[in-house]
């Protein structure tokens, strides 16, 4: 049913613009207000003057959704897909069809109260050029699963299956003992004092907070006030991390439709991620330090666009599988790709060179930062020259342990249609990457490797970040493995060394 | 297919020309800002000190390696292009050796800045796919580097496909 005829974007997209920027509006007044009236404000006048504000700015950008609304309009032709903006500045976004790569369904929880959805469309272009999407912003949600069959599948929707495809991979809910390992527990534990603050300083409270916290904490020791606070925000992150985990991975599900991969997930905000499988250049499993230590890994798609693709919305969307264990994860990295190159490949070591630069470069670390603390410790006060030899004492062997699993994670092999490459220290990628998506390479030698006989050797691809490496390879080794991954490529390029 | 094997330079060098060219756009971005602290010296006579301190640092700094980094780029620029591959080598202490497939090539650019074209010179850019960056080959000349796109253009439109 692709029509040529220009359509609008759903009007209810004003209606949610007008309750969204409202609520902003209301949220950031009231502890303002709250705020102005503690210090005894008059209470009418204030009230008044915050309710015209909230009216005048919800007016104002209920007008300017209006406008948009009113002078955008998109259509799908047989050829094309277009959208176009006609007020004050004409803007014509015109994406042919058949490089069409990615229909990608977002909607926050007011959308979906009003049954809308975004639609990004993408050629999975690496550009991040104004011309490598379009972003449908609303449409019904009936429209947008159209759009979507109607522009990514090469044949008629009709002719396909009415079953659902099996899943890849569907949603354990066991796989949430991984949330709170993740860095999100810091994170959101520090944020949620900062939080705090912030919104005590927006009413005028901040000193009263503290002053809050000096009287119930009033007898405690600091050393004990200090691990306190950081418990407290240890059970805030991890709370935190589980809710997160809940939101977005929420009827979590990977399939494979005729040659496309789809993800579905999320709680309040859905979002459901398209690939087609040609564009599929590999997989990263990735294993954060905790969850490694847990036995658990996640799986990163490696694919064309994947980089452009994610630049407007944070919800990681490279990632195929949330942390799971180690097996499934495999397997799903498998399915993936149709192919087992992680567990058939033979990793070679790299020389131990590498692990001297990297114990060398775990030595500089702890002595530029006892360095540092020592310096200012002569120039200001000598808890600081304190400070520095216990750093030493307390980051060497930290510092020496991540060297020693950096070099042990270094390793690379070739499978017949994979170029594996390992590394990391504390957190660990793997990456398997196809031999025929590697458009070019690039070796890197700095003094220090030289004379340690090592090279760095980057696969370019035209996926995510551009280029995987293979650090501190045997100079020979990693000249004859770039030449064996991509045959004929690098050969006239060398020369027996004397 | 056992003997120890490493990168071959490529056959080309740079121009000639290209020495001075780099000698001249060096000791410009040098001169730039050692005139303009001279002229405020020779103004503000309060600041005077250091404000010539500061033009002598610019100076002892820029000045060799004005001179210098010019001669040693055209030691280790190195280019070629074969029927298959374009392949560059940079830098004398951190070494950069880049090679991109003919089929993999998206675009091939030229550009001439103002004082490239003073020296009749020109640089060829190849973009790939990736996002890691394209490769460059500067101080050829302008007419070599034209007809060197010319070629890559040719070639790389032989190739089918969208070369990712």
């Amino acid at each position: 049913m692709s029509t040529a005829e220009w359509q609008r974007l759903h009007r209810h997209t004003v209606a949610v613009s007008a309750l969204t920027v409202a609520g902003l509006a209301v949220g950031i007044a009231f502890p303002i207000l709250f705020g102005i009236l503690r210090r005894g404000g008059p209470v009418g006048f204030v009230l008044l003057i915050a309710a015209g504000g909230v009216v005048a700015v919800t007016g104002v950008a209920t007008l300017a959704d209006w406008l948009r609304w009113r002078h955008s309009s998109y259509r799908v032709t047989d050829e094309r897909v277009e959208l176009r903006y006609a007020w004050v500045v004409h803007t014509l976004r015109s994406i042919p069809r058949d490089r069409v790569r990615t229909v990608d369904l977002m909607a926050n929880p007011l959308l979906r109260v009003f049954g809308l959805t975004k639609v990004k469309i993408g050629t999975g272009h690496q550009t991040t050029g104004q011309r490598s999407h379009l972003v449908l912003d609303p449409v019904s949600r009936e429209r947008a699963e159209e759009l979507r069959r109607e522009l990514l599948d090469r044949v008629p929707a009709r002719e396909k299956a009415a079953a659902p495809p099996p899943a890849l991979a569907a949603l354990d809910w066991s796989w949430i003992r991984y949330a709170p390992v993740s860095v999100a527990t810091p994170i959101l534990g520090t944020a949620a004092f900062g939080g705090v603050m912030q919104v005590a300083d927006w009413a005028g409270m901040e000193s009263s907070v503290i002053s809050l916290v000096a009287d119930i904490f009033g007898d405690t020791p600091i050393p004990l006030l200090v691990l306190a606070l950081v418990g407290i925000g240890l059970a805030i992150g991890f709370v935190g991390s589980l809710g997160l985990f809940v939101e977005m991975w929420w009827r979590y599900r990977l399939t494979r439709d005729s040659g496309t991969l789809l993800v579905r997930r999320g709680l309040f905000t859905t979002r459901s991620l398209s690939l087609e499988q040609r564009r599929l250049r590999g997989v990263d499993v990735f294993e954060p330090l905790g969850a490694r230590m847990l036995g658990a890994a996640r799986v990163d798609v490696v694919a064309t666009g994947v980089k452009a693709w994610s630049e407007r919305d944070n919800s990681d969307p490279k990632t195929l599988l949330p942390a799971a264990p180690i097996a499934i994860a495999r397997r799903v990295a498998v399915d993936v790709l149709l192919a087992d190159p992680l567990s058939t490949v033979d990793f070679r070591p790299h020389p131990t060179a590498a692990r001297t630069r990297r114990l060398w470069w775990a030595g500089y670390a702890v002595l530029g930062i006892a360095g540092v603390l020592a310096l200012l410790g002569v120039l200001l006060t000598v808890v600081l020259l304190h400070l520095a030899w216990i750093s030493v004492v307390v980051l060497t062997p930290v510092a020496v342990a991540l060297a020693l699993d950096d070099y042990r994670n270094l390793g690379h092999g070739l499978t017949d249609d994979y170029l594996v490459t390992r590394y990391g220290a504390g957190s660990r990628h793997t990456v398997a990457l196809v031999r025929d998506g590697i458009i070019g390479w690039t070796v890197r030698r700095s003094p220090f490797q030289r004379r340690a006989g090592l090279i760095t050797i980057a696969a370019t691809t035209a996926a995510n970040s551009g280029q995987y490496l293979v650090r501190d390879i045997a100079e020979n080794d990693g000249l004859r493995l770039a030449e064996k991954a991509v045959p004929g490529l690098l050969t006239p390029f060398l020369e027996p060394r004397r | 297919m056992d003997e120890v094997v490493r990168l071959r330079p490529p056959r080309n060098r740079v121009e000639r020309r290209a020495v001075a060219y780099w000698l001249a756009n060096e000791l410009t971005v040098t001169a730039v800002p050692v005139v303009v602290l001279a002229v405020l010296a020779a103004v503000i006579t309060p600041a005077r000190p250091w404000l010539l301190l500061a033009m002598w640092i610019i100076l002892a700094i820029g000045v060799p390696y004005g001179v210098v980094v010019p001669f040693w780029r055209y030691r280790v620029h190195r280019w070629e292009v074969t029927d298959d591959a374009v392949y560059t080598r940079t830098g004398w202490l951190w070494q950069e050796w880049r090679i991109a497939p003919m089929s993999r090539i998206q675009t091939v650019d030229t550009a001439r800045g103002p004082l490239e074209q003073l020296f009749g010179l020109a640089s060829v850019t190849v973009t790939t796919a990736s996002a890691a960056g394209p490769l460059r080959i500067p101080g050829l000349d302008h007419e070599l580097a034209a007809s060197l796109v010319e070629r890559l253009t040719e070639t790389t439109q032989a190739h089918r496909g969208d070369a990712t």
